[in-house]
Order: C-alpha cells, then structure tokens, then sequence
C-alpha cells in the first residue's frame, strides 16, 4: 500500500524487496556514492553498487583459521555473506591519500592549489560487527582534543544501512565482544532480510525521509517473531568463543608470560591480521618525491605495528622481535585500548583469523594465556 | 546508470590539513660535538613567530620535503621569542638531510607538542637532572627556566655525561651554570689526554651524591639502559617514584596522538609524553621490548 505518512523513527516497517531499489535510487540522487558487497575478480569485496542485482545473491562464504572460500549456496537472500578481507574502513579512512604537494620556489617550499573531492558514501549491508568497528574509529579520529579532517569530511555524511546477521561464519565471535550478531544503534536504516522480505527499521531522520510515496507496512508481529528467531539462531550458531572477563587485566598483568613466545614462533609477522582489521588505525606518512627534487607529494598510507619499520628509532627498534609485535598488537586490542578509548578495539569480526596464513587463532591464544596463567 | 557523487570542496587554506607545516629559515648552525649540532631557526610568517610559546621539555616536528619528519626536542630557552633551538644529531634518514642544511635554507615545523618538565611542582624542592648524551638539550630549557626563578627551587645539580670529553654538549655554559648557583657535574665513560675530571658513567656517579629523597625531585633523560639504571639508584636512595621524572624517546610521525607509532602501553609517548612521572608507567617499564 502506498503510504501517505513517514514511518517513525525506531518503528519497523516490511518493504518488498524490490523496494530496496527505489531506496538506492533516491539515494544516487542525494548525491550519495551507494557502496555494497559484491564479486569482483572471483571474490567478495565492497564497491558501487546500483541495484538489489549487484549484490552477491545466493553467496556464502566459509571461513576457518587461514581459510576463505566462495560459493554459491542453495538459498535466495541478498545479505547473507559473511564479508572478505575488505572492510568499510578503506573508504573512511583511505589506504593512501595525499596531504598536500609543494613545490620548490627559489630556496623554500610553497603549497600547490589542489581541490579536495570528498565523496559521499552510503554504506549498504553493514553488519553489526562493522559498524561497531565504524563506532571505534569514530572515538580514534574524531577526538576532543584532536579530529582527522580527512577522517571527518568523509564520515559527517556517510548513510548507513546495517543488516542484521543471520548466519555466522566459523570465525566470528561479535558476540563475546558484546557487538552483534544484532544492530543495536548508530544506523539510518536496518535490515532484516526474510525469505521474502525485508524488515527495517528506522533510525535517522533521513532514513525516514527516504520512505516518502514508497509503499510499506508497519512489521507485524509475525515478521518481528521471525527476525527475532532468526537473530537467536545466529547466536546459538556461533561456537567461537573469547572469554572476555577481566581481559585487559589478564593481559597487561602477564606482558612477561612465556605464552608470547609461543605464539611469536608461529606469527610471521606478515601485517595481514592489521590490514583485514576494521579498527586498527596506524598510519605512516612518506614523501612522494619528483627525480628533480622539486616538487614532493606528502602521503598517509596505513601502517601495522608488525612492520620492523614501525617502531624503528636512532636509539634501535623499539620491537625487534616478533613476539613482541603480536604482543604490542593484541594487548593494545584487547587491553590498552580500553584506558585509551573507553572500549575494547575488537568486534570479534574474525577477519584476523581467517586471513591469518598461519591460522593463529586470537581468540584460542587468548584463552590459551588465561588458562596458562591460571595453571 | 551513473553513480553521481557530489563532491564537497576542501579550502586548500584549510588549517585542518593534516601535517601541514609552518616555514622556518636556519638563522644559525653550532657544531657541538662530532655529528651534533644546534640549528636556529626562526619563522618565516613573523605571526608564527610571535605566536609560538612552548615549555621545557616539549619538541617539534621537523620536515623536510623530500626526506620527511623526525621529532625533534627543543634546546632554547623558553623566553627567547626571538629563535628556537633544535639540537641534532645526525644519525637518521631525516637528520642527515639536516646536516646538509645552510644558513637561509628552509624547513618546515609543526609543534610544539608533548608534556613538559613539571616546573611549576619542582619549586621548593631541590632538583637533580641526571642525563646522558643527547639527553641533555630536552633538559636545556628547564636550566634556564630554574636559572631565571632560581630563588624558588632548593640545591640544584647537574649530573651530566658523554661518551668521551669531545661529545659533551654546551661545555661553554658550564661556568655560567655554576654562577646561578647550579652545580655541574660532568662525567665521561672514556677518560682521555685532554681530560682530567670523573671518568664512569651517570647512574654510578649518581650514587656518590647526597640528596635528601624528601625533598628532592629526580629529572632524567638519555640512553634507555641510563634511564633504568637512574631510576633503580634513585629508588635505591628512597626517592618516591612520584618524584622522578623521564623523559622517553618513540619513533613518532605525527605529534597528535594519532599514527600509533610512539605507543607505550595506553600511552601516545607524543601527546601524554614525552616527560612521564615515573609512577604513571612503573607496571611495564621493565617489560622487554614493550
């Protein structure tokens, strides 16, 4: 039925699934860059998507420690895909992205004019893994005391439609970290996909607005009941587990363990772990310079504190070995981070254990420390 | 059909931009010691110049297109608005560029950033620095600043040492240390012809000296294996933790709390650091390669 008022924000309403196309069509004529998972290259990545058909339906994915396959499953649904190695992270905070360029003039340096194009980006599918990965980044960039602007220019008009995860993979362990496999805020709009159709909820005045003249119904308590038995079975399909009690003081109490070592003879310290990560932050700057000299380009590029480079100084390297990069990277995701931002800096996405190709597990190895320090 | 983005305009005159940096001409070079020297430079932008405040102990980030940036502590004195110090050495891809630098040429500055020596909390109290190497120019600015206000700090010693009597850095002002009541003590771990002073190294001289731990504050800053054997002779003297202060060294890239390089556990050595009291990070201190 087409509707003549707007659904309040928090309602859920049903929408057939092909209206998911007008939504996306009205969002291209906001202006937004409409961003979803899709197979490209015989993988699963996140780029432009136009319509309900470009979006990896009847896909699955099985993960494991070091493990990653595509295949195309029995089923009909358009956002049941477990994601790859990309995350949305790579469009609010770029891979490589240029500051600024000077040029030479006499013996000092001037700015060369440039425009920035900052995109607008509508992200479709945002599992609640993801956007709680979204939220942390948000506390890192977007400080009181220091803010991005690259960062901030991009986030300030990103729409987010999340989806609601119905079926984990073998990696995943959100719900230890307390992130999912339920949205719970922080998006414009939500999706519940059913077999035939989608419910969604409202979370943003401009979700709402978005509904205008489209047709839709208030969710009965039948889709509700369905939406959530499906959400309760995901949880009880999760196995993976990260006992998450006392974690940062498990952690920051035993720096010294043996533990580490064992895990630093397995890591290779590759930096694939920190790559796949949809909250790890580090960057490095460099100098793009011209064979003249007289002109340089200054760009940030991601960085990981498995690099020997990283903590590289004239008094020697911070971190020469690799047991101590691992042990830099989990007890700052899942300890120091906490003092820093007021969270853990993992959703328990597993992205970090599927892409592993040493199939280190973090939520074995971590459990693995607790029971040796108990021993 | 087309994805329409619309793009939205940065103003390149954005101060936003991350990194960017003020211009700063080199006014003047002094060698100190081999592969050392003080470069003072001065802001091309004259409000930059009047602008610019920073206290004892904070640092700047150098940049030179091209190479890059290295985190540099400056020298000067505090209430000299005229010109900042950075004392240098050349060890680094970034420094050795520096050494090729001329008077009138031009660098790029962002700062000041970092904690500073508590000198507001050190007054009444008597003050031991005890430093190394290229420990001693971060610690430059809090001498002066004790030597303007010297009525409102107690015994204040110098505990200073060098590899060798030609790596020590600033020997002119020593004399005119001693004459503001400060007591320099200099030490080298390599005695030689032109030398007749204390040979051995600074956490032993340390122990020589009588300080009052109620009453006196610890400053240190050098080589890391100096650091700990300061802190544990401190210590040993029953100074409280909460009296010693350091100052620490990270490879850093940006100063905002921000690229991850300099962490130290939950600290950004850039923006909590560089100078800690040593209570704040006496639990991993010792952790090996934390």
């Amino acid at each position: 039925m087409q509707n003549e008022t707007l659904p309040e924000i928090g309602s859920t309403i049903t929408i057939e699934k092909s209206t998911m196309n007008e939504i996306l069509l009205r969002l291209k004529q906001n202006g937004f860059l409409t961003i979803g998972p899709r197979i490209e290259n015989e993988t699963l990545i996140y780029g432009a998507i136009e319509n309900l058909e470009d979006l990896p339906r009847g896909y699955t994915t099985e993960q494991k420690p070091g493990y990653f396959r595509l295949f195309r499953d029995r089923h009909s649904r358009y956002f049941d895909i477990i994601p790859g190695a990309q995350s949305w992270k790579q469009f609010l905070f770029p891979s490589c992205v240029e500051l600024f360029s000077l040029r030479r003039i006499t013996n000092s340096w001037e700015f060369a004019p440039r425009a920035v194009e900052t995109p607008k980006f509508a992200f479709i599918g945002v599992r609640a893994c993801e956007l709680a990965a979204i939220q942390i980044q948000d506390a890192i960039f977007m400080r009181e005391d220091f803010t991005d602007p690259i960062y901030q220019a991009r986030r300030a008009h990103t729409f987010i439609i999340s989806v609601n995860c119905t079926h984990p993979a073998d990696t995943c362990f959100c719900l230890s970290m307390e992130c999912g496999p339920q949205v719970r805020q922080g998006f414009d709009l939500n999706i519940s996909e059913l077999d035939n159709v989608f419910a969604l909820t409202i979370g943003s005045e401009l979700g709402r607005k978005l509904m205008a003249g489209l047709s839709f119904d208030d969710a009965s308590g039948y889709v509700l009941a369905s939406v959530d038995q499906k959400i309760g079975n995901a949880r009880r399909q999760m196995k993976r587990n990260l006992n998450t009690q006392d974690l940062p003081e498990l952690i920051l109490e035993n720096l010294d363990h043996p533990y580490w070592n064992e895990i630093g003879k397995r890591c290779l310290s590759c930096t694939n772990c920190t790559q796949v990560c949809p909250t790890c932050f580090c960057w490095n700057v460099t100098d793009e310079s011209s064979l003249d000299g007289k002109s340089t380009c200054r760009e940030r590029v991601w960085d990981s504190c498995f690099n020997p480079d990283y903590s590289y100084q004239a008094g020697g390297n911070t971190r020469p070995t690799i047991y101590s990069r691992y042990r830099q990277w989990a007890s700052h995701k899942l300890g120091t981070w906490k003092q820093q931002f007021g969270t853990l800096g993992c959703t328990g996405c597993g992205r970090c254990i599927t892409w592993c190709p040493a199939e280190i597990d973090i939520t074995e190895e971590i459990n693995n420390l607790g029971n040796e320090v108990k021993r | 059909m087309t994805t329409t983005a619309t793009p939205i305009q940065n103003d390149i005159s954005n101060p936003g931009i991350l990194l960017r940096p003020k211009w700063a001409e080199v006014t003047e070079i002094t060698p100190e010691a081999d592969g050392i020297a003080t470069y003072w430079l001065r802001f091309i932008n004259s409000s930059d110049q009047q602008e610019f405040h920073f206290n004892p102990g904070q640092f700047n980030m150098l940049y030179l297109p091209g190479f890059g940036e290295a985190a540099i502590s400056i020298s000067s004195d505090p209430q000299d608005h005229e010109k900042l110090g950075h004392t240098i050495r050349f060890v680094g891809n970034v420094t050795r560029a520096v050494s090729r630098l001329k008077v009138g040429d031009v660098v790029g500055l962002r700062g000041p950033f970092g904690s500073c020596w508590p000198m507001s909390e050190l007054e009444g109290k008597d003050v031991f620095i005890a430093c190394g190497g290229i420990g001693l120019p971060p610690l430059r600015p809090a001498i002066y600043k004790i030597m303007r206000n010297r009525e409102k700090y107690g015994k204040v010693t110098l505990l200073y040492g060098a590899r060798t009597s030609s790596d020590l850095m600033f020997p002119r002002e020593y004399e005119v240390w001693r004459k503001a009541q400060i007591d320099v003590e200099v030490t080298v771990d390599r005695g030689d012809a032109n030398w007749s002073g204390r040979v051995g190294v600074v956490p032993m001289w340390f122990y020589h000296f009588r300080i009052d731990p109620r009453k006196t504050a610890v400053l240190t800053c050098g080589p890391e294996i100096m650091i700990r054997f300061v802190i544990f002779e401190a210590m040993a003297r029953r100074v409280p933790v909460e009296s010693i202060y350091v100052s620490l060294e990270r490879n850093m890239k940006c100063g905002q709390g921000s690229c991850g390089h300099c962490q130290m556990g939950p600290y950004f050595i850039c923006r909590e650091g560089p100078v800690f009291r040593f209570d704040e990070l006496q639990s991993f201190f010792n952790v090996e390669e934390f």
